[in-house]
C-alpha cells in the first residue's frame, strides 16, 4: 500500500507539472477550473468524508473566501491588500464561517444538519444578493486585483495552473496529516457510533465544530483563488449548484479518498469540456452517471482504503 | 480501603416513570462489585448515569474526591470512568488497532498543529499509543487481529476488544454492562477469569451488570441487588443469595416459600 504510493506519488506530481505546456492555454484554463474544484473538494471531504457530516451548503465558504478577498483588493472600496496578505485572512474568514454555522447545528444529526446546512448556504447567497452597499449586489464586485510578487503577475492560465497546483498539493497534504492523527481518528469514530464516541472520551461538539471550521478553511482558500482568477465574481457564481457538485465529485471520486477527490473533479468539472458540443445533454449524462455509480460502484473510483475494507467483509 | 466511586440519593426520572430512585452506592477501589436486577431494574440507567449520558434528576455522585453530577460522557471519561455496553458499541469500520487508539483519545494531546506539522512530540505520542494498543490487544488476546476490522471478529472477541477500549482510557473504574451476554459456558468461564485479572493486574475497581449468577457470585467482592430502581439489597455475594427480598424479585412470593433451594440451584 504505502510502497505503490511512494513510487506514484512523485510520477503523477511530475506528469501534473508538465501538462500545460502539452495540452496549451485553452485546457490549461480547463484545469484550473477543475483545480479549484479539487480544493473544494478535500475541504468538503473533511466535513463529509472524515467526519461524516452531511453539508449541503459548503458553497458558503466558497462565497465568504471569494468576498472577502474581492473586497479588500479591488477598487469597491478601493482598498488592495495583497493577495499572499489575504490568502490566510480568508482562510481564517472562512473558518469563523464554518464556526457560526457550526455552533447552532451542533446538537443535530442527519437529515436535519442537511436542511440547516442547505438554508445557510442559501441565506449566505441571498445576502450577497440583497447586501448592497457592501457587496455590490447582483453586479458583483470587479477588476480584483490578481495576486502579484513584485513584477510577477499571476495572470496568464500558465501561471494560475501552478498557484492552484501548489494551493491543491498544500491541502491535501493537510487533509491527508489531519485524517492520519488522534483528530481523524475521532472524526471517524464519532462518524461509526456518535454516543459511544462521547463515552470513549471525545467531546463531540469540539470535534464536530473543528470539522466544520477546517472544512470551510479549505473553501476560504478556494473562494480567494477563485476571486483572484475571475477578476470579477457575482452572487450567481455561489449557488447551491456548487455545493451539489462538490459533494458529487467526491461521490463520484470515493468517499473519504484524496485521489478519489481529484479523479471526481476531472471527471465532473473536465468531462462537460470535453463534451461541449453536446452540452445540452450534459445534465442527463451527470444524473445517469450518478444513478450508475451508485448501483454499480457506491464507494467510488478510487474509494479510500478504510472504505474498500468496509465493503470487502 | 478508600473509596472510590459513591452515589448519594441518586435519583433519575423518565416522565412519570422513576428509574433510579435514591440509590446509595459506596465502592471501594480495587473491588468487584456485582450489580444485579430483574430485567428493567434500573441497571444500565444507572451507568448511564455515571457516565454523564443521561443527566441525573436528584442526588449527587462522588468521584474520588469531587463530584460529577452534571458533566458530560467525555469528562468524565478522561476523569477515569471507562464502560462497555449492553449491545456492543464498537467502531465496526475501524480496525481492532484503531479502536484502542480511539480509547486512549483522553490521553493524548495532539492538536491540529499537532497533526498537520507531526512534529517530534506528536509522533512520540503517536508512536507511544501504538505501542500501548499492541500491548492491550495482547492482553485481551487478540495479539494478530489489529488489523481486522472492529465489525468482522467473531462475537466473543468484538467482547474483549470492547473491553481493550475501556482499558485504553486508563481507567480508575471499570463498568461492565453484562461482558458475559451471550456466550457459551466456556467463553463465559474464559472472560470470567479475565475480569479477575484485570482487577488484580490493573488494580482497578469493577462495576459489573451480569445476568448469569455464576458469573456475579464467583467474582464480585459484593452484591448490590436493583428492583423497580430501588437499591433493595447489598452485601457479600453469600449474603445476597439469602436474602428473602431478592429471592422474591427474582421469583416472586412462591420463591420465598420455597426458600434457598430455588436460587441456590
Amino acid at each position: 500500500m504505502m510502497n505503490t504510493k511512494k513510487i506514484y506519488l512523485p510520477i503523477v506530481v511530475l506528469f501534473l507539472l508538465l501538462l500545460p505546456p502539452m495540452v496549451g492555454n485553452y485546457w490549461t484554463q480547463v484545469l484550473g477550473n477543475i483545480g479549484i474544484y479539487v480544493m473544494l473538494g478535500i475541504g468538503l471531504n473533511v466535513v463529509v468524508g472524515f467526519a461524516g457530516l452531511l453539508d449541503l451548503g459548503y458553497v458558503a465558504f466558497y462565497a465568504i473566501g471569494a468576498y472577502g478577498y474581492a473586497l479588500l483588493a479591488s477598487p469597491h472600496f478601493g482598498i488592495h491588500i495583497p493577495f499572499w496578505v489575504m490568502l490566510p485572512g480568508c482562510v481564517a474568514l472562512a473558518a469563523g464561517g464554518g464556526a457560526l454555522l457550526g455552533i447552532p447545528v451542533l446538537r443535530m444529526r442527519g437529515d436535519y444538519l442537511a436542511i440547516v446546512t442547505l438554508g445557510f448556504g442559501e441565506i449566505i447567497r441571498i445576502l450577497l444578493n440583497n447586501l448592497d452597499p457592501l457587496t455590490n449586489g447582483p453586479r458583483g464586485l470587479l477588476r480584483i486585483d490578481a495576486p502579484a510578487m513584485g513584477n510577477f503577475v499571476v495572470n496568464s492560465p500558465f501561471r494560475w495552473y501552478y498557484l492552484i497546483f501548489a494551493g491543491i498539493i498544500f491541502s491535501a497534504f493537510v487533509a491527508d496529516r489531519l485524517n492520519n492523527s488522534r483528530i481523524g481518528r475521532a472524526w471517524i469514530a464519532m462518524r461509526e457510533d456518535q454516543d459511544a464516541a462521547a463515552v470513549m472520551g471525545i467531546n463531540i461538539l469540539k470535534y464536530k465544530l473543528l470539522a466544520f471550521t477546517i472544512g470551510a478553511s479549505f473553501a476560504g482558500i478556494g473562494g480567494a483563488i477563485f476571486a483572484a482568477r475571475q477578476g470579477s465574481i457575482f452572487p450567481e457564481n455561489f449557488s447551491l449548484m456548487v455545493s451539489i457538485n462538490v459533494l458529487c465529485l467526491i461521490i463520484i471520486g470515493g468517499m473519504g479518498s484524496i485521489p478519489g477527490v481529484i479523479l471526481g473533479a476531472v471527471i465532473l468539472i473536465g468531462l462537460p469540456e470535453i463534451l461541449r458540443g453536446v452540452h445540452q445533454y450534459r445534465m442527463l449524462a451527470f444524473g445517469g452517471l450518478l444513478v450508475a455509480m451508485m448501483i454499480f460502484r457506491p464507494t467510488g473510483f478510487i474509494p479510500s482504503a478504510r472504505r474498500k475494507m468496509e465493503l470487502r467483509e | 480501603m478508600t473509596i472510590l466511586l459513591q452515589t448519594k440519593g441518586l435519583s433519575k426520572r423518565f416522565g412519570g416513570l422513576t428509574a433510579l430512585n435514591n440509590i446509595d452506592l459506596a465502592l471501594e477501589s480495587c473491588v468487584i462489585l456485582g450489580l444485579i436486577g430483574p430485567n428493567g431494574a434500573g441497571k444500565t440507567t444507572l451507568f448511564n448515569c455515571l457516565t454523564g449520558v443521561y443527566p441525573i434528576d436528584g442526588g449527587d455522585i462522588i468521584f474520588g474526591n469531587r463530584s460529577i453530577r452534571g458533566l458530560k460522557s467525555h469528562v468524565t471519561t478522561s476523569l477515569g470512568i471507562a464502560r462497555t455496553f449492553q449491545n456492543i458499541r464498537l467502531f465496526g469500520n475501524m480496525t481492532a488497532l484503531e479502536n484502542i487508539l480511539v480509547g486512549q483519545h483522553c490521553r493524548m494531546k495532539a492538536g491540529v498543529w499537532g497533526a498537520i506539522a507531526m512534529n517530534r512530540s506528536t509522533l512520540k505520542e503517536e508512536k507511544k499509543a501504538f505501542g500501548k494498543a499492541d500491548e492491550l490487544l495482547n492482553f485481551v488476546g487478540l495479539n494478530d487481529q489489529g488489523d481486522t476490522l472492529a465489525k468482522n471478529l467473531p462475537y466473543g472477541d468484538q467482547r474483549r476488544l470492547e473491553i481493550a477500549r475501556a482499558l485504553a482510557v486508563k481507567p480508575r473504574l471499570l463498568l461492565l454492562d453484562e461482558p458475559t451476554a451471550g456466550m457459551n459456558p466456556r467463553e463465559t468461564a474464559e472472560l470470567t477469569g479475565f475480569i479477575e485479572q484485570i482487577r488484580t493486574e490493573l488494580e482497578l475497581s469493577i462495576l459489573l451488570i451480569e445476568h448469569d449468577m455464576r458469573v456475579v457470585m464467583g467474582i464480585s467482592d459484593r452484591v448490590t441487588v436493583l428492583d423497580y430502581g430501588v437499591k433493595i439489597a447489598e452485601g457479600s455475594p453469600e449474603e445476597v443469595r439469602k436474602n428473602p427480598k431478592v429471592i422474591e424479585a427474582y421469583l416472586g412470593r412462591l420463591g420465598t416459600m420455597m426458600g434457598k433451594r430455588a436460587v441456590t440451584a
